[in-house]
């Protein structure tokens, strides 16, 4: 039998929390936020639970938030194959008991939905989207899923060599647009030249296939949602940028009401019968129509706006995870705001020393953490 | 459970759920004593002066665009009748502010003739 969610040991990745941050440490703040009138996400009640940071680096700035992790541990890159990540899953929860784990990076994703069943029998809970859920909604079927179920996305389509970019039909998909690796990497395309430029340097470092996008001019919104594996939507809280830093990404933002965002987001639930968290990125053209670019099948690194805004969805997955009951969160709070910041956190070299040498780092027990 | 809107409230910037509709997104602005403009529809923000805060107040209360100049002339004229000189101003720059909201999707387009 699981363990209440408010007092689970629960394993988070993502813990980069550098100028391009993991979700990790947005996920951890959200299941131990305390709104302001000291109540916690968990039917009011706070975290008391333990958090286990499952890092790749023992430099990740995520590992050094003593008032945020309680342990950590080193895992082996997904590179190294779904073998190693097992073997390590089962030595760490042989050590620190796991109620369950959330991770939240693209390249784990696929190593961890493969072994939810695995994880499941030892009690580790996982609330993850299926295989093929996961591939429904890549960037080389997102048209294929935008036409299928009515859904909004922009012309795109899949290339795998220089040559198809000569024999682009520019009707079909005029310039410019945008040049994709599959699972990162965006670059912009004025004209065939730089495309096929572009697609090499894509190519080089992300591997086919290549997508071509078109172009949709206007503002970005991003929507952070969760959907329950049955078609519906737990929640959902969109949300407009308002500070990029020089990379593009998000370091402030501001929660809007726009219900067409919110209903966007329900209609890809519906469409893939989607289990876990996700990140749709939609841009409103200059129709005021909104245009589905992109899903990300995890938590996005501005998910703790979510908990402030009036729909804790990391606290949610947690819960759907270990079995409980939400109910489908439709309370927002538009102009919610988050604004990143960076801040040195001051540490011994003790804890690098314990987590580079022996892959562990342990902080107080249980029941004398924060 | 209702959102609780306490903070928003505090600050003097009075937040609503947005009704999401286009020809109430003037409605579901929060405008501050100050003129700071928030639109929890799109997430934009705008700042306006007094005259400005009145026109929207003016709009939001149902008064027809037409009828504004009249009624800032009527609220901000000074003793003496300055106001009928400068009535012709007044109007075009009432038109140009809305024609700024209309832009900005916060009015509805004008029903064609």
């Amino acid at each position: 039998m699981s363990p209440p969610a408010a007092s689970a040991t629960v394993a988070v990745t993502g813990l980069n929390a550098t100028d391009n941050p993991g979700p990790g440490v947005g996920v951890i703040r959200a299941l131990r936020h305390v709104a302001d009138d000291g109540t916690g996400p968990f039917g009011g009640a706070p975290f008391t639970g333990r958090i286990v940071g499952l890092a790749y680096d023992a430099l990740e700035p995520g590992v050094y938030a003593r008032d945020l992790v309680d342990d950590v541990y080193l895992v082996p890159y997904p590179s190294q194959g779904i073998e190693a990540l097992r073997e390590r899953l089962w030595e760490i929860h042989a050590e620190t008991p796991l109620d369950a784990v959330i991770p939240t990076l693209d390249a784990e994703l696929p190593a961890f939905i493969a072994l939810a069943p695995e994880l499941a029998e030892r009690g580790i809970a996982t609330f993850l989207p299926a295989e093929g859920q996961l591939a429904l909604r890549s960037k080389v079927r997102l048209s294929e899923l935008g036409t299928g179920h009515d859904l909004p996305v922009p012309r795109s389509r899949a290339v795998s060599t220089a040559q198809e970019l000569y024999e682009l039909d520019e009707e079909e998909l005029p310039f410019p647009l945008w040049v994709k690796g599959a699972f990162y990497g965006a670059e912009r395309a004025r004209n065939v030249h730089e495309a096929v430029a572009a697609f090499h340097r894509v190519v080089a470092k992300w591997g086919l296939p290549v997508i071509l996008q078109e172009e949709v001019v206007g503002e970005e919104y991003d929507v952070v949602a969760v959907g329950d594996g049955a078609g519906g939507l737990v929640g959902a809280v969109p949300m407009k940028k308002t500070l990029l830093t020089d990379k593009g990404k998000g370091w402030a933002g501001v929660v809007v009401g726009d219900p067409t965002l919110v209903e966007l987001a329900g209609r890809f639930m519906a469409a893939t019968d989607w289990r876990g968290p996700c990140e749709v990125e939609c841009v409103r053209d200059e129709h005021g129509q909104y245009r589905l670019l992109e899903i990300n099948p995890r938590f996005p690194a501005w998910c703790y706006l979510s908990a402030g805004a009036g729909q804790n969805l990391p606290a949610a997955v947690l819960r759907l995870a270990l079995g409980e009951t939400v109910a489908p969160m439709r309370d927002l709070l538009p102009g919610t705001m988050f604004v990143r910041i960076s801040l040195d956190q001051l540490t011994s070299i003790a804890d690098l020393q314990a987590l580079a040498g022996s892959g562990a780092l342990h902080r107080a027990p249980s029941s004398e953490a924060p | 459970m209702p959102p609780d809107s306490a903070s928003s409230q505090a600050s003097g910037l009075p937040i609503s759920p947005v009704a999401g509709d286009a020809l109430h997104r003037l409605r579901d602005l929060a405008l501050s004593e100050s003129g700071f403009v928030f639109d929890p529809f799109s997430g934009a923000t705008f700042s306006v002066n007094g005259t400005g805060k009145a026109v929207l107040e003016a709009l939001r209360d149902g008064v027809a665009p037409e009828a504004i100049p009249e009624l800032l002339g009527e609220r901000f004229a000074p003793a003496g009748g300055a106001a009928t000189h400068a009535a012709p101003d007044l109007s075009r720059d009432v038109a140009d502010f809305i024609a700024q909201l209309r832009r900005l999707e916060l009015l509805p387009a004008p029903e064609p003739a």
